[in-house]
């Protein structure tokens, strides 16, 4: 399971749902690998705006600790959330030229856009445990699975 | 706006329209049908340019090719006239370079010598280059219509070759050569086909509730989609240490199935989680910096109950104190299986649609398949919400019930009239047992009785829908296309 699935992540109690505490899930005691993928520019644009960022950091702080491999520092350190034009090289120029409608130019991913790139679609929870801030119930992730089923007291 | 005529395939035609729809959509081309029959596998759109018909059919799965019309009429005289007309500014560019003739006929057959004779009848256009059948730069076709109860074609047109469709997908994508199925895997053409009304595309996210070994997730993440996925056995997601088909050995799961596609990037993860408890977030919750939605589609074939059956979390009978203390102390055990129990079909259907409502962006779309019986005393109704238009239903038949493919677009929130969320409680079938809650497994598993009544009855249907009906009457698990 790739980080970013953990920022749509909550407890699956019902009474969770509209604790602020039960999002994000707290990923603990979790062996994480990193599986090298293509950069998705268009993908990262698109998403970038439905990102929780503030929950977002709080995961990536939690996830460093786990990663020994990671090369520091392990997450951008933005003061503010990047917007469309960090992602790419030129930001804001390139923006524009493709606004005034002149040929296509091909868009290079800046600095910023690799590195959310590793932190959220490289970096894969692959065995350990989801924890919730609100009710501290746990889920298991086995072979790269969380299992969010409860069992029958939850229900 | 040039006409531009679509070689269509002749199956799931209900789809047909709606999905060259969608891929207008998905290209953000405007597009007019000028000519389209449920009968007729020649469809006549109207698009702005050649590149956009391009963008247009090069996703679709149910046709062959776009050609640019350069005539049309019932005869070959009224043909000629019709190109003439329209076309005869074009043929000046291509007077010099290589091309080729072909015929098409559909429900018909010309042999050799009238296929040559037929191609000469156009040789007043004047080209001059050489005529080349492989890596022709113009390539021509002519269309012929018959309707089966005349000798010759009832209707014809010339077409110029534009573009083909993306129909190899379905070759690709065949389940015959997966690595990894199970026995409700969805065909891979109807697959794709859903993706497209989706209007799967690069750059957005995906969402799969039911996604068993991961066809739909699969099929959105072809089209270039990031996708992830669910289901409530995560054994289906996890795989197995090796098939039971021939040949198959070391593991097979979902992750696999995209590595089988070179499609390894695209895939999110997957995880084990009940739509009635599911863990995304949903954007009525009050965490202050929620901002809507996130998904831009979501596909599914949810279990009709009868290959699979339909459950949810949830014990059939109401735990007592001890029996709860139980699973309190014992959930954290390796072995534990949480308590599952059969759920409404109904329900179901409608927590699918709160579920979109609340996960979808504007826009964002849902396409959800759904079975029916071909007799109104069991057709169900197509499920509605005040926040999402329906924006295509097509059925494909089988003998005794059909499937629906319902696909819908979220509303923005200025579109949806006030006081309309005030939510109507419906009525959902009560009870334990599956064939309580679902009707319509009620009704298969009973081979469609009254259906049959109704056929047999005088005046209703003549002798030959009585053999068809007792075709099926040995078992309804003689349909083809899975049962899911």
């Amino acid at each position: 399971m790739k980080l970013l699935t953990l920022n749509f992540l909550t407890c699956a109690v019902k009474t969770c749902k509209s604790s602020p505490a039960a999002f994000p899930l707290h990923p603990r005691d979790a062996t994480l690998q990193v599986v090298e993928t293509e950069l998705n520019l268009a993908f990262l644009k698109n998403m970038l705006p439905r990102l929780m960022w503030d929950e977002l950091r709080v995961v990536a702080d939690e996830v460093c600790g786990f990663l020994l491999s990671f090369p520091p520092p392990c997450f951008p350190c933005f003061p503010f959330p990047p917007t469309r034009s960090d992602l790419v090289v030129g930001g804001e120029a390139g923006a524009a030229a493709t606004a005034e409608g002149e040929e296509e130019v091909e868009e290079v991913p800046s600095q910023t856009a690799q590195d959310l790139h590793r932190v959220l679609l490289e970096t894969t929870v692959h065995e350990g445990k989801l924890v919730c801030g609100n009710c501290g119930h746990e889920y298991k992730v086995m072979e790269g699975v969380p299992n969010f089923l409860l069992p029958g007291h939850l229900v | 706006m040039p006409d531009y005529i679509v070689r269509l395939v002749h199956m799931h035609e209900s789809f047909r329209q709606a999905e060259l729809q969608a891929l207008a959509d998905v290209a953000e081309v405007p597009i007019e049908f000028v000519k389209y029959e449920q009968e007729s596998p020649f469809c006549i759109v109207r698009l702005p340019s050649d590149a956009s018909a391009k963008a247009v059919i090069s996703r679709s799965l149910l046709s062959q090719g776009i050609y640019e019309l350069w005539g049309q009429g019932a005869t070959y005289d009224a043909l000629h006239e019709s190109v003439k007309d329209i076309s005869s500014a074009k043929w000046a560019r291509y007077e010099s370079v290589p091309f080729r003739f072909t015929l098409d006929c559909f429900r018909g057959t010309r042999d050799n010598a009238q296929q040559c004779e037929i191609i000469e009848s156009f040789s007043y256009m004047g080209f001059k280059g050489p005529i080349r059948m492989r890596d022709a730069e113009a390539s021509f076709k002519i269309f012929e219509e018959y309707n089966g109860k005349t000798t010759g074609p009832v209707y014809m047109y010339l077409g110029r070759f534009v573009a083909a469709s993306g129909r190899d997908a379905k070759t690709t994508y065949d389940l015959k050569k997966r690595h990894y199925i199970s026995t409700t895997s969805m065909d891979a053409e109807l697959a794709l086909v859903t993706a497209n009304m989706a209007l799967a595309a690069p750059g957005k996210l995906f969402y799969d509730p039911f996604m068993g070994t991961g066809g739909f997730p699969i099929a959105c993440a072809h089209f270039g989609a990031v996708v992830c996925g669910s289901d409530i056995d995560g054994r289906s997601i996890r795989g197995t240490g090796g098939s039971a088909r021939r040949g198959q050995t070391g593991k097979f799961d979902v992750q696999g199935n995209f590595k089988q596609y070179g499609l390894g990037a695209k895939y999110l993860g997957a995880f084990v989680s009940d739509l009635t408890n599911t863990p995304f977030r949903l954007s009525q919750h009050s965490i202050s910096a929620s901002r809507g939605g996130y998904l831009d589609g979501i596909v599914c074939d949810p279990p009709y109950g009868i290959r699979e059956g339909l459950k949810v979390l949830g014990s059939r009978d109401i735990l007592n104190e001890q029996e709860r203390a139980t699973h309190g102390d014992r959930y954290k055990d390796p072995g534990y299986i949480p308590p599952k129990k059969p759920y409404s079909f109904t329900a179901i259907q409608d927590d699918i649609l709160a579920f979109a409502v609340s996960t979808l962006v504007e826009n964002g779309r849902l396409s959800m398949w759904m079975p029916t019986a071909n007799d109104e005393d069991v057709e169900l109704t197509i499920p509605t919400h005040p926040c999402l238009e329906i924006v295509s239903v097509c059925v494909q038949a089988f003998n005794k019930w059909s499937r629906r493919l319902l696909t819908y677009r979220r509303r923005a929130e200025s579109e949806v009239p006030e006081g309309a969320l005030e939510a109507v409680k419906k009525e959902y079938e009560k009870g334990v047992r599956a064939d309580e809650l679902n009707n319509f497994r009620k009704k298969y598993f009973e081979g469609f009785k009254e259906f049959e009544r109704l056929r047999q009855e005088p005046g209703a249907g003549n002798a030959n829908h009585k053999a068809d009906g007792s075709k099926g009457v040995s078992g309804p698990w003689r349909e083809k296309s899975g049962t899911n």
